[in-house]
């Protein structure tokens, strides 16, 4: 259905210079709704977590949820923000049947932080600062399922069904500046911004950040300009991206597209936008503009926030250590390269190996097991790290039999792909399966001899002085042993065999 | 059972219960035979609840039998305004969008009555969502004023301001959110009261203005109406507007009748253009009534109340406009499916067309433009300057007295029909009212004699916010002097109903 000519992507960002803008919804973890007390669950049965408040039946009220502003609060710190000293909720109103009261209570022009930053680290480890306008409060609407038509989509459908589950989950709104400057990288920071909003939700503990599920979704505005001195152009909305390479793709298609409006002389539709997974393009969702009036009003059913500054000092003193901190501090205490630093964090493996090194293995060998051995697993199998049959525990365990000799490098990798088909804890497994590295002097004892007696030539060369020639003798007695020999013990034995040691 | 008991004050009705002179089953029988005998010639009720009710008597009953310690309205039975949810009986608010519709949880303040053993009789009749002064613009017919059939019972409460005068029932529940509660007192010859915004939980109140919108008693004596007051009155959990303050002493107020040394403030802005001759002279005799007992009577100007009526229809309709939209045929009441299927947009526009009635189209329309872009400052932002404006009248009238006073209602009960055409002569009827909604002030209108026609007019009171207990204090010692003087309870002059007579 595409009719704009595209440009190709480096002539485009050649041309033009682009700018973001992206809010993040996150919805928070609590155990109930942002003004109900109905449980606050994903995938109940529809229409089962609701009260008469989440139905919005008439008479029912609205009560603040207090773990929901201690949330936001964090976020908002964690932002670098300011906290509101006195903020009030608003009703934004629009008629949909997913709005209960056809109202959303929202925060209008009085978020509860605003004012922050945030330091995005790129994969070559260049840093973007993202400005922070404001993060607001608001509660999430329920979901229209339409049936009926091909696509699932509401054109075409002949019935919708409406789950009021999630209607009034608690979310937070964090709205950015104009990104600019950024050039050709714009959609990587877009990605990597979201990536850096979503690592803090889960560091603060306010939300298990799901992209997959929907915890987090952003909504990405791109514009063009001639030039970074130019006035703003006209921005579209690509709405409800969910996933870090569907922002880097959407934004990438949003410059090349709006750049072939623009070269043809055209004018960009400020409107919103549906990304599609299957051809990475947008396509045009409902025009929007600036006229759209949702009547605004403060909220009369709740009396205003006021969080005391001794609470929000209370909070700040008990933030964790957040991501970026962290990621400074391991590189230091680990003694990582920059560029091996990048490439754990880039393959997610970052918690996994500080938990490994937890666990008692060196940083050095939790490094070479994650991003080696089970790197190539999980790309073998299409998954992640994490998703990997193996803990962090199991790895040092694992380790630890191959820093005291009980098995070697190679049977390591062997009791690994038990591990991994679920048949037990490392030490376990080499018991069970009798993998321990046999430095039994009697048996070992008959192998050399009998490799000795079958290899007089190479006898000979190591007795000459080629003592590099051993290797021949060691290789079949590994054989003979299916590899569990200790070969440094085969090696003093043969020496001690042939009275050279 | 004698027609005699129901005529009786709740208090008095209480006193027979726990005298063993009457049983709470009998009590609750008396007044449902009542409703059945006279409510024809009323349509005071717009839903009865006489199993339920029954039940409730039966339970206090056996429960008193026990010797169990009950709650001293246990047994006395209530009318409740059709605005307030209640858990299994049907709930309108007077319009035909929520025709059916059974609420599947009770309001905070019906959870205390049920609480208490109070027999719920039933649900009365209201201005379509409370917007209105004459109950006219109920989906079910108007209610009649028991004084005079072809006259208006006030409004939007008339349903429960007629079921109390009528003695169909004791007591009653209202909500007021620019008069509902005390200008059909006002107009029926019996007490209504506005507690402080905040006294009494709104969780469960269909909500027109929620900044306005308080619930409170509604009876026929300053006594009945503390002792409700104090049964409803309290903090909710469920509703953060809700006043953490511990329940005053309104009862003991109520019986106190001394007004010495107390400093009446009468509004100039409220007692002359406008009102009616004799409603005049009822309030300047009230007051000679009360200087007389040793209170002082001041004179107080708020400037701002001439400015109180134009903000009031902007806040009302802005607020009411944004808590309607949620009836739109989709979740429950009315759902007007147009012919040959429809979008949900659209069942919405015609279930809302044909559930609302012309009085609530007309405020939400006024609302939505007022709350519109490129107006709000001019009208919603203006309506609240407006607002702390009549808040600082209040402030500083306060300062140089206790309370303020001024005539109810402008009027008797108009006739039926009079007003309905004429928007602007119907919430010139709240004039005296609204202030305190938008102060959120307390405020109590006690009968002050019979006016033009040989009709009921009312004296209103107002306090500061949380000194409800000075309305009763004051009501209840003007209730004294001039039942004194009138040699008995002006609802005696009231005539007979053809129904009501055995």
């Amino acid at each position: 259905m595409r009719t704009d000519p595209l440009v190709d992507y480096d002539e485009a960002v050649d041309r033009y210079d682009p700018v973001l803008g992206i809010e993040v919804h996150v919805e928070l973890g609590t155990d109930t709704k942002m003004f109900d007390g109905a449980p606050n669950v994903f995938a109940a049965d529809p229409n089962t977590a609701i009260t008469p408040v989440s139905l919005g039946l008439p008479g029912t009220l609205p009560v603040v949820n207090g773990k929901a502003i201690e949330y936001a609060i964090k976020i908002g710190l964690a932002l670098n923000c300011q906290i509101a000293e006195h903020c009030r909720f608003a009703r934004k109103q629009y008629f949909y049947p997913d709005l209960t009261k056809n109202f959303q209570t929202s925060q209008y022009d009085e978020p509860i932080a605003f004012d922050g930053w945030i330091d995005v680290e790129l994969e070559d480890g260049e840093t973007v600062r993202v400005e922070i306008e404001r993060a607001h409060m608001e509660e999430d609407a329920g979901k229209n399922t339409h049936l009926g038509g091909a696509t699932g989509r509401i054109q075409g459908a002949t019935r919708s069904l409406v789950d009021y589950n999630r209607a009034g989950v608690p979310l937070v709104e964090i709205v950015t500046r104009p990104i600019e400057g950024v050039g050709e990288r714009a959609p990587e920071v877009a990605a990597a911004y979201v990536r850096t909003l979503r690592d803090i939700f889960r560091t603060l503990q306010v939300s298990e950040a799901r992209m997959e599920r929907g915890n987090v979704r952003a909504d990405v505005n791109v514009s063009l300009r001639p030039s970074p001195e130019s006035p703003l152009g006209t921005r579209t909305e690509t709405k409800n991206v969910n996933s870090f390479r569907s922002i880097e793709r959407s934004v990438r298609f949003e410059i090349s597209r709006q750049a072939g409006i623009l070269d043809a002389g055209g004018t960009v539709v400020q409107e919103t936008r549906h990304f599609h997974e299957d051809t990475g393009e947008t396509s045009s969702g409902r025009v929007k503009s600036d006229a759209e009036d949702y009547r605004y009003f403060p909220e009369p059913d709740l009396v205003p926030v006021a969080p005391s500054r001794a609470w929000v000092e209370e909070l700040r003193a008990a933030l964790p250590e957040l991501p970026a901190a962290r990621r400074r501090r391991l590189l230091g205490e680990w003694g990582y390269s920059d560029l091996e630093m990048r490439d754990v964090i880039n393959a997610g493996a970052l918690d996994l190996i500080e938990s490994t090194v937890a666990a008692g293995a060196s940083p050095q060998a939790a490094r070479k097991w994650w991003m080696g051995e089970l790197a190539r697993t999980a790309k073998e199998h299409e998954t992640e790290l994490e998703q990997l049959a193996v803990t962090p525990a199991q790895i040092a365990e694992l380790q630890g039999l191959v820093d005291g000799r009980k098995i070697n490098d190679k049977i390591a990798k062997q009791v690994l792909g038990k591990v991994l088909e679920g048949k037990g804890d490392p030490a376990a497994i080499v018991e069970q399966e009798g993998l321990a590295v046999v430095s039994d002097d009697s048996v070992l004892t008959g192998a050399v001899d009998q490799a000795i007696a079958e290899n007089p030539d190479v006898v000979e060369k190591i007795k000459g002085g080629k003592v590099q020639a051993i290797g021949a003798l060691i290789g079949p007695i590994m054989k003979a042993t299916r590899g569990q020999a200790d070969a440094g013990r085969v090696r003093e034995i043969i020496m001690e065999r042939l009275g050279l040691s | 059972m004698s027609n005699d008991i129901i005529r009786r004050s709740a208090a008095a009705q209480a006193a027979a219960l726990q005298a063993g002179e009457v049983s709470a089953e009998e009590l609750t029988r008396a007044h449902l035979d009542r409703i059945e005998a006279v409510d024809g010639e009323l349509n005071a009720f717009l839903h009865l609840n006489q199993e339920d009710a029954l039940a409730t008597a039966r339970d206090v009953d056996s429960r008193r039998t026990a010797g169990e310690q009950l709650h001293p309205l246990a047994g006395v039975p209530i009318a409740v305004k059709d605005v307030v949810v209640t858990k299994g009986m049907p709930t309108t608010a007077g319009s035909k969008i929520l025709e059916g519709w059974v609420p599947p949880y009770d309001a905070t303040l019906v959870e205390r009555l049920r609480e208490a053993g109070l027999p719920i009789l039933g649900k009365t009749n209201m201005d379509e969502f409370a917007m209105g002064s004459s109950t006219e613009t109920s989906a079910y017919g108007p209610t009649r004023n028991p004084w005079d059939r072809e006259r208006i019972p006030g409004g939007s409460g008339g349903g429960s301001s007629a079921a109390v005068a009528a003695y169909e029932a004791p007591l009653a529940i209202g909500t007021d959110t620019g008069g509902s509660i005390r200008q059909p007192g006002a107009v029926t010859g019996t007490v209504g009261v506005k507690p402080t915004y905040g006294s009494v939980s709104r969780y469960g109140l269909i909500a027109m203005a929620s900044s306005l919108d308080q619930a409170g008693p509604v009876t026929r004596t300053v006594e009945d109406s503390a002792l409700l007051h104090e049964l409803i009155a309290g903090h909710d959990v469920r509703d953060s507007t809700s006043l953490p303050d511990p329940v005053g002493s309104y009862v003991e107020a109520a019986r106190r009748r001394d007004v010495k040394g107390l400093r009446i403030g009468v509004i100039e802005e409220l007692k002359g253009e406008g009102f009616a001759a004799e409603v005049r002279a009822r309030f300047q005799e009230s007051l000679e009534q009360l200087e007389q007992a040793g209170a002082e009577i001041v004179r107080v100007s708020c400037p701002n109340f001439r400015y109180a009526l134009g903000a009031y229809y902007l806040i009302m309709p802005s607020e009411a406009s944004s808590n309607l939209a949620k009836f739109d045929g989709m979740r429950f009441g009315l759902r007007v499916v147009p012919e040959g299927g429809a979008t949900a947009e659209q069942v919405m526009a015609a279930t809302r067309g044909a559930g609302f009635g012309a009085e609530v189209k007309r405020r939400i329309l006024l609302g939505t433009y007022a709350l519109s872009a490129g107006y709000y400052d001019a009208y919603y932002g203006s309506a609240q300057k407006v607002r702390t404006l009549v808040q600082r009248d209040f402030s500083a009238a306060f300062e140089k007295v206790d309370v303020l006073a001024s005539p109810t209602a402008p009027t008797v009960a108009f006739h039926l029909g009079e007003k309905l055409d004429d928007p602007m002569a119907m919430y010139l009827n709240d004039i005296a009212t609204i202030p305190a909604n938008l102060a959120g002030t307390p405020g109590i209108s006690v009968p002050s004699g019979l006016a033009e026609d040989g009709l009921p007019a009312g004296i209103q009171f107002l306090a500061p916010a949380r000194a409800d207990e000075r309305l009763y204090r004051v009501g209840g010692a003007l209730e004294a002097l001039l039942e004194d003087a009138w040699g008995g309870p002006l609802l005696d002059k009231a005539p007979e109903l053809a129904g009501g007579v055995n």
